[in-house]
C-alpha cells in the first residue's frame, strides 16, 4: 500500500520545527509502524536527507522508548505502544500526521524525541524502600490480599512512555505518577514510606511544570498498559491522608 | 525552571501542601457547597407550585431560620457568607489551574493534526466546563440583580419575591438567558459532580466509577429538570 507522513521534522531542542511530508509507496501491510518509519529512513538517508529521529528499543510493547502523536492520538488508532501498532491499521492513501509528545515538561530534541527525563526525577523523588532485600522470599512469606496484589501488579505494568501527559488536555502526569504510588502503595514492602513518597512524588510532579487532573479519562484511554483512572483517585486519598498526618519519621 | 528553583527551598510536605491536588480539593469541596445550596435553592422555586403565598411565606421564613438565637434573617446571611467563599475559592482554583494547564500542555495550539481536536473519548461536558463555568457566573450576577436586588426588573417592579418571579418570566428573553444558563449549570455539573467525588477519593474501584457517573447524571437531572420547570410553568400559563 501506498501512504502519505506527514512528520515533525526539527532539527534541536532551540529550532523551530514544522511539519513535512513524504510519500512511502511501498508498505506492506504486516509492518510495525516503527519499520515503516525505518524503511522511510532508509530512502531518506540513500538520498543524502536527515533521517528521522525517533525513540525506539525493544519494539515488543514492554520498554515504554517508542511513543509518537498519530493522527493526533497518543499512539495512534489502537490502545498500544507505537511499536505495536501495524500498518494493518490503516488503509492505501491515507494521509498520517506524526507528531512528538507535546507537553511543557516534555521538551522536544530532535524530530520526534522528546527528554522524559522528569519522569526519571519523579521516581527519584520517590526515594528508596527500607523492606529488607536479599534471596528471593518464599511466595506466600508474606500474605498479600489477592486484589491487593492484582492492583498492584496492574499499576506495575506501567512502563513510562508518557502517552497519558501527551493525551492529557492539561499535560498532567497524574496517571504516571498515581501508577507508581499504586504499585507500592498496596504492598507491604511500600508501607513504612508510603506517606514520604506520596508527598515527594506529588510535589516533583508539579515541580516539573506538569498539570492538574480533571477527572477527564483520556490518560487511561490510551494508555498501552490500561492503567485505571481509579489509581488517581487512590493517589489522592493517599495525599490527603499523609498532608493531615504527616511524613514518615 | 523559575518554579523548579522556587519550590527548592520548601519541605516535601510544603510542596505537597501548595500542589494542584490540594487545589483540586479545594474545588471539589466548594463544588460540593454549591451542589447542596442549590438543591435547597431548588426546592424552595417549587414552592411556586402551592401558590404565591405559599411562595412569599416560604422566602419570609428563610429569614426566621435559628430565631431567636439568631437574628432576622441571620442563617440567611451565614449561608450567604458560606457561598460566597465557595465561590470565590473556586473561581481561585479554577483560574490558577486553567492557566497552569494551559502552560503545561504545550500552550493553546497543541497538535498540527486535526484528526482529533475534540481527543478520545472525553465527554462534550468536560470538554466546555470552564467556559460553562464563565457563562454560569456571568447570569448568576444578571440573577441576583434581578431577583434578589429587585435592581434588574425586565419584566416591571414587584414587591413581592412572587411578583418579581412571575413578572420576570413573561419577557422572552429572561427565559432564553435562565434556560442556557441552566444547560451551562448542566453540563457543569455532569461533569463536576463526578470529578469533584474522585477528587476526593471516591473513585475506588471499575464500579465505583460507574456509580460515580450516574450520581453525576441523577443530580445534574434533578437540579436541572428542577429548575427549568418553575420558568416554563409560568410560560405555558401553568403557574400565574
Amino acid at each position: 500500500m501506498k501512504i502519505t507522513v506527514r512528520v515533525w521534522r526539527q532539527a534541536n531542542a532551540t529550532a523551530k520545527g514544522r511539519m513535512v511530508s513524504y510519500e512511502v509507496p511501498d508498505v506492506s501491510e504486516d509492518m510495525s509502524f516503527l519499520e515503516m518509519l525505518d524503511v522511510l529512513n532508509d530512502r531518506l538517508t540513500t538520498q543524502g536527507e536527515d533521517p528521522i529521529a525517533f525513540d525506539h528499543d525493544c519494539r515488543e510493547g514492554i520498554c515504554g522508548s517508542c511513543g509518537v502523536v498519530i493522527d493526533g492520538k497518543a499512539h495512534g488508532p489502537q490502545q498500544t505502544t507505537t511499536c505495536q501498532l501495524h500498518m494493518r491499521s490503516f488503509s492505501d492513501g491515507d494521509v498520517i500526521d506524526i507528531e512528538p509528545w507535546r507537553a511543557e515538561a516534555f521538551p522536544v530534541l530532535k524530530d520526534l524525541i522528546v527528554d522524559r527525563s522528569a519522569f526519571d526525577r519523579i521516581i527519584q523523588a520517590g526515594g528508596f524502600i527500607s523492606a529488607p532485600t536479599g534471596a528471593a522470599p518464599d511466595a506466600h512469606a508474606a500474605p498479600i490480599r489477592k486484589e491487593d496484589a492484582d492492583d498492584a501488579f496492574d499499576a506495575a505494568t506501567c512502563i513510562g512512555c508518557g502517552a497519558c501527559v501527551a493525551a492529557c488536555p492539561n499535560g498532567s502526569a497524574m496517571l504516571f505518577t498515581s501508577a507508581k504510588i499504586t504499585h507500592l502503595g498496596l504492598l507491604p514492602q511500600g508501607q513504612p514510606e508510603r506517606r514520604s513518597r506520596v508527598l515527594s512524588m506529588v510535589g516533583q510532579h508539579d515541580a516539573e511544570g506538569f498539570g492538574n487532573c480533571t477527572n477527564i479519562g483520556e490518560c487511561t484511554a490510551v494508555c498501552p498498559k490500561g492503567i485505571p483512572l481509579e489509581t488517581i483517585s487512590r493517589l489522592n486519598r493517599d495525599l490527603l491522608g499523609a498532608l493531615v498526618r504527616g511524613g514518615d519519621e | 525552571m523559575l518554579t523548579f528553583v522556587a519550590t527548592m527551598t520548601l519541605t516535601a510536605h510544603q510542596r505537597a501542601a501548595r500542589s494542584t491536588v490540594v487545589l483540586k480539593v479545594l474545588m471539589a469541596v466548594s463544588g460540593v457547597i454549591m451542589i447542596l445550596f442549590l438543591l435547597a435553592h431548588m426546592y424552595g422555586n417549587l414552592k411556586a407550585y402551592a401558590g404565591a403565598q405559599a411562595f412569599n411565606d416560604y422566602s419570609h421564613h428563610l429569614r426566621t431560620i435559628g430565631e431567636p438565637i439568631l437574628p432576622y434573617g441571620g442563617a440567611l446571611w451565614v449561608i450567604r457568607v458560606v457561598l460566597v467563599a465557595a465561590v470565590l475559592a473556586h473561581m481561585f482554583s479554577a483560574f490558577r489551574l486553567w492557566a497552569r494547564s494551559t502552560r503545561a500542555r504545550g500552550g493553546v495550539q497543541r497538535y498540527h493534526s486535526p484528526k482529533a481536536k475534540r481527543g478520545v473519548q472525553r465527554t462534550y461536558a468536560s470538554f466546555t466546563l470552564r467556559w460553562g463555568g464563565i457563562v454560569i457566573i456571568l447570569f448568576v450576577i444578571f440573577h441576583l440583580l434581578q431577583l434578589t436586588f429587585g435592581v434588574v426588573n425586565p419584566g416591571g417592579p414587584a414587591d413581592t419575591p412572587y411578583g418579581r418571579l412571575v413578572a420576570g418570566f413573561q419577557v422572552w428573553w429572561v427565559v432564553l438567558a435562565y434556560t442556557v444558563a441552566l444547560l451551562a449549570v448542566g453540563f457543569h455539573l455532569r461533569h463536576g459532580v463526578w470529578s469533584a467525588l474522585t477528587t476526593l477519593g471516591a473513585n475506588a474501584s471499575a464500579l465505583a466509577r460507574k456509580r460515580l457517573n450516574i450520581l453525576a447524571h441523577v443530580v445534574t437531572a434533578i437540579i436541572t429538570i428542577g429548575f427549568l420547570s418553575v420558568p416554563y410553568s409560568i410560560v405555558f400559563g401553568l403557574v400565574k
